[in-house]
């Protein structure tokens, strides 16, 4: 897969990660039966996926604006860039996540709880049994069977603790680029005790009274993902998490804080073959299809 | 009747958590989609407005928790849980299948 620059990184925004946008390049979509899109509006990034016939044609993945509808209307006009594709020719698009009733071009809307677990059952396949999304503004546990429908889920969206969102945070007070925090977390000799509030407030107010303790900053970069993973260990443990396991979501390329997380699980997550951003995007997609397929047999 | 074939045949059945765990406790309406069939009796029951008749991802009619106050239930359920009161959980009492569970666990309490 080639992956193409997002928007230009300015130096003083480390929460800044990077937009992208990825497209097939074997599939052509003038032949393809049914063309199904899934636009993820979260409340931090933005996913539109198109799907042809059940297979990953293009996506895009970038910050959602201020206005969902416009940030629906951008992510789906990247994705599409250069494709020759255009919204009339799609067959069925699903719109998801936080911002799903804004998506202007929707035909229906669909939770991100149900598109997280399909997708995830599409991207990991149909062993996963338990699905964790950690997203930019809530953290979600999912437990699937093997079609990827949901058995149970658990949703926490009222705190910004073992989300995106806080990573940002953390990412500008220590002025480290946000794709780096995991890496340079797992550099210290000694795991640190995590920091003790959940609150991003108060262990940001914590982090700074380290730093000037005199803590070095990957040290306490270890202090706030181990404090990260237990917040969604604790989450998930209400789920009881069976094998296997997956992690969909931005957080999930953050090493630091996955492989701490499956050291208290004592299981680790299957390795990602998409960007894990995309899962919502791809559920939505899938459900397209088959709320097509089921029309067309009724007709 | 009708509706029993068709819950048992094509519905799909989950449990749903709603709520949230804080520094303070955990907070969680559990409902069974399976048990629930949409009656809306918890609905009306509910003092707060804590519940609503919702059709679900997989077409099915069920009952959930608004969006707005499964991030307050710790406050919203004080009416039938109250700090050191006697248990009352309205919606649970109406609901005949067993479909709905209030778990409030606050910490240092139980």
């Amino acid at each position: 897969m080639t992956q193409e620059k997002g928007s230009t990184t300015q130096e003083k925004e480390y929460w800044r990660w990077e937009e992208t946008r990825w497209n097939s390049p074997d599939i052509d979509w003038k032949k393809a039966d049914i063309i199904t899109a899934g636009v993820d509006i979260g409340s931090v990034s933005s996913q539109a996926v198109v799907m042809c016939d059940g297979e990953l044609y293009c996506y895009s993945n970038m910050r959602t604006g201020a206005d969902s509808p416009d940030s629906a209307i951008r992510a789906m006009d990247w994705a599409l860039e250069g494709t020759g594709m255009k919204v009339e020719d799609m067959h069925y698009i699903i719109g998801t996540g936080y911002g799903r009733v804004n998506v202007p071009f929707g035909n229906r809307t669909i939770t991100e709880i149900a598109c997280h677990a399909r997708g995830a059952n599409f991207m990991y396949g149909p062993t996963v049994k338990t699905v964790l999304d950690m997203g930019g503004q809530d953290c979600k546990a999912i437990k699937c069977d093997e079609r990827g429908k949901v058995t149970t889920f658990l949703m926490n969206d009222k705190c910004a603790a073992g989300t995106g969102r806080g990573m940002e945070v953390f990412a500008n007070l220590l002025a480290v680029p946000i794709g780096e925090v995991g890496e340079l977390s797992l550099t210290v000799d000694e795991e640190p005790e995590p920091v003790s509030s959940t609150c991003v407030v108060y262990a940001k107010t914590e982090a700074t009274g380290l730093l000037r303790a005199g803590w070095d900053k990957n040290k306490v970069l270890a202090a706030y993902c181990s404090a990260m993973a237990h917040r969604v260990f604790t989450l998930l443990e209400r789920i009881n998490v069976e094998k296997d396991f997956a992690i969909t979501g931005g957080i999930a390329k953050n090493i630091g804080v996955v492989s701490r997380l499956e050291k208290e699980l004592g299981l680790k997550a299957l390795p990602a073959k998409y960007d894990t951003q995309i899962a919502g995007g791809i559920g939505a997609c899938l459900f397209g299809k088959a709320l097509i397929e089921k029309q067309r047999k009724a007709a | 009747m009708f509706n029993l074939i068709k819950r048992l045949i094509i519905s799909h059945s989950y449990i749903a958590n709603y709520g949230y765990s804080d520094g303070s406790g955990d907070y969680y309406i559990i409902l069974d989609s399976d048990k629930c069939t949409g009656c809306g009796k918890c609905v009306e029951a509910c003092l707060v407005g804590v519940l609503e008749n919702y059709v679900d991802d997989y077409d099915d009619e069920i009952v959930k928790v608004t969006e707005a106050h499964s991030k307050s239930i710790k406050y919203d359920c004080g009416p039938c849980i109250p700090v050191g009161g006697e248990r009352d959980v309205k919606c649970e009492q109406v609901c005949e299948p067993k479909a709905i569970t209030v778990s409030i666990k606050v910490k240092g309490l139980d």
